[in-house]
């Protein structure tokens, strides 16, 4: 049980339940929130206590009542889904460039198209506010996306190299010696087979437009606010137990994508 | 002909065969290059170039920019000077832009934002000169050379003002360059705190994580790939939403304080929230995925039968882990806790909602610049500094772990 070789001494048994221990600890540690959110939503009681005594819907039918929430939501969706569709095929194009070993500078063109996961995002959305505030695209829509694309990039470009990275190149010198012109070979042969790195690149893409706070809270204003945006200054402001309804209807979103993205992910390994 | 020209010759030949490969392949990363010029690269450009932008005085006083441009610098400008600055007064006062340079003056010189008023309400009533006596009656600060010297300074087009700020150094009237006193001196220290809070929650990933990516690695697979799943579930859930956890676990009323009471760990109800703990807490959680994950991936490389070896060769438990495995983990330790380290540097939700005024990092200053003082220049200027240290650790990244270890999942 302790996943020991069977000549393991007494003291080494006794550390290796320690470090087992250690690890449910911080196991525990790591889905503890979920506890909290997902219970505190549907209780009855407007202030957050634990365990919980009496449960309602109310918080969900406060969420789904109330047109803030709702404009927030669908601002939310539009944004993600036109980032998602752009982030794609900038990201797909750029990495089945990348992959190729005589793309000119690769190292540092793949460092310059990662670097969006690393610039500190108040940077980013600073120099977005003054940068777009010059073009008029401040409190737009595009602007927003424009934004959202280049952080979701670096996302889309990782994820459909790895899956490059098990492609059988020789399929491609396949098609085409066969004749078939590079557009049909790219859509017949190596999109259907690098699929599932395409479409977990663009789930990632749809996340993290559809968690960002810091660029929605300097490029929009109160009309065009996303949904992380109004939890956010709801955090701020009062917390109610109408967050935690958000929250957990986020949580559940999450929970899809990454079930959806992992199981695409065991299918692109066993492909 | 010789071997070597023939040799150079197949060498260009192979090349000039390679272009057209080259081209596909740059053209294929060509379109979101550009996409990353307009929406990344340039917006960090307008971000540097607010750190040293210095556009108020001038706009305000342009005939007077123009009129110190040939000044010595040696003593108090003549009278043409002192004509050309009431005239923009005048002006000034009517447009109501006097504020606006007088803000700008006040940064470098305390006081000049009243002295600017005062003088553009007297120069909106006055027709004739001559004006250097007027200026001098009104407030004989407009007689020092040192006032003339700031005014002169802030009227030149780039100003490095914001960025001598950011680092706790200020330039005297005269140019030059000194540390600002002990009680003014806030930026080298918010920056400490902030490598600090940034160390803190590396080293706290990385005393949670390795353990858990080496008993990952040495579970069969069906318990690893369970407990892969809550260490991945994590990552996909929105930082907002961890960090509203937190807020909720953290409160003086909340299920910690409970937890602590009802063990009897403690007496009374602690300060959990708006403090470093829970801050420091709070970070920890949100990263420890992104530094489980690159040491579990070395781990699983390392063949678990050279621990087997070490120990058949006579070495106890302890010391064949760490001479013989630990060793080989190392750069999964350092790629996952320099990606953690360079996060952790950006943080901004969680420091806002969990932190105390004592916690607040580089961001959530610069936030604060923009949003109650509206000074964008400082604002940058902060932006450039917290860049600089991101992009130099990123740099030593790149070196050590190359771009291909930057991944998820």
């Amino acid at each position: 049980m302790l996943w020991l070789p069977s000549y393991a001494t007494g003291p080494e048994r006794l550390g290796r339940l320690a470090v087992l221990v250690f690890v449910a600890l911080v196991l525990i540690f790591l889905i503890a929130p979920f506890f909290v959110v997902v219970p505190l939503s549907v209780s009855k009681e407007a202030f957050f206590t634990l365990p919980v005594k009496e449960y309602s819907w109310r918080w969900y039918q406060d969420f789904f009542g109330n047109e803030r929430w709702i404009a927030s939501v669908i601002n939310s969706v539009i944004a993600a889904v036109a980032t998602t569709i752009l982030a794609t095929m900038l990201g797909t194009a750029a990495a089945l460039g990348l992959a190729r070993p005589e793309f000119p500078y690769r190292r540092a063109v793949m460092s310059l198209m990662l670097s969006p996961m690393i610039v500190p995002i108040v940077i980013v959305a600073v120099g977005s506010y003054l940068f777009f505030g010059g073009l008029g695209l401040i409190n737009t829509r595009p602007g927003l996306v424009l934004s959202h694309t280049a952080l979701a990039l670096p996302f889309v470009v990782v994820t459909v190299a790895a899956t490059l990275s098990t492609y059988d190149t020789n399929l491609t010198r396949a098609g085409l010696s066969l004749g078939a012109p590079p557009v049909a070979v790219f859509f017949r042969v190596t999109l259907p087979a690098i699929a599932p790195g395409v479409i977990s690149g663009a789930i990632f893409a749809f996340a993290v437009s559809f968690d960002e706070v810091v660029v929605a809270l300097f490029l929009t204003s109160a009309e065009r606010r996303t949904l992380p945006v109004q939890m956010f200054s709801g955090i701020r402001d009062q917390i109610n137990p109408t967050i935690m309804a958000a929250a957990t209807i986020l949580l559940g979103l999450s929970i899809v994508l990454f079930i959806v993205a992992t199981w695409l992910g065991r299918r692109g390994q066993k492909a | 002909m010789s071997a070597a020209l023939a040799g150079r010759d197949l060498a260009r030949a192979v090349r000039r065969s390679a272009r057209p490969a080259q081209r596909v392949a740059f053209l294929l990363g060509l379109p979101a290059l550009l996409f990353l010029f307009v929406a990344f690269v340039a917006p960090l450009g307008a971000l540097l170039s607010a750190a040293v932008e210095n556009p108020e005085v001038r706009q305000v006083l342009p005939q007077t920019a123009a009129a110190l441009a040939q000044w010595d610098g040696a003593s108090t400008p003549d009278e043409p000077v002192f004509a050309a600055l009431a005239a923009d007064l005048k002006r000034a006062n009517e447009d109501k832009t006097a504020a606006l340079a007088g803000k700008r003056l006040n940064y470098e010189m305390p006081g000049m934002r009243s002295k600017m008023l005062s003088a553009a309400r007297m120069a909106g009533g006055a027709s004739a000169g001559p004006f250097r006596e007027m200026f001098i009656a009104k407030d004989p600060a407009w007689g020092a050379l040192e006032t003339w010297q700031v005014i002169a300074r802030t009227a030149k087009p780039y100003t490095l003002y914001y960025l001598l700020t950011a680092l706790d150094l200020q330039q005297a009237p005269d140019g030059s360059i000194s540390r600002v006193d002990a009680e003014n001196a806030i930026f080298l220290s918010l920056l400490a705190r902030t490598l600090w809070i940034a160390a803190m929650v590396t080293i706290g990933t990385v005393v949670l994580g390795f353990p858990c990516a080496y008993i990952i690695t040495i579970t069969p697979p069906a318990v690893g790939r369970i407990m892969l799943l809550l260490v991945l579930l994590p990552l996909w859930t929105s930082l907002l939403v961890r960090t509203t956890a937190w807020v909720v676990l953290l409160q003086t009323d909340g299920v910690i304080n409970d937890i602590l009471l009802w063990t009897g760990l403690t007496a009374h109800r602690l300060q959990l929230i708006f403090s470093r703990f829970g801050t420091v807490t709070a970070m920890v959680h949100i990263q420890l995925p992104f530094t489980i994950l690159p040491i579990y991936s070395v781990m699983r490389g390392i063949s678990p039968s050279q621990i087997r070896a070490a120990r058949s060769l006579g070495a106890p438990a302890l010391s064949a882990f760490w001479r013989v495995y630990a060793p080989q983990t190392l750069p999964g330790v350092v790629a996952g806790g320099l990606i953690t380290f360079i996060l952790s540097l950006g943080y901004y939700i969680t420091p806002a909602l969990v932190g105390g005024p004592a916690d607040q990092m580089i961001s959530n200053f610069i936030s604060t610049y923009i949003n109650r003082d509206l000074n964008w220049g400082l604002a940058s200027a902060l932006g450039v500094v917290l860049l600089a240290v991101t992009l130099a650790i990123y740099g030593a990244f790149l070196r050590i772990a190359g771009p291909d270890r930057m991944r998820f999942g």
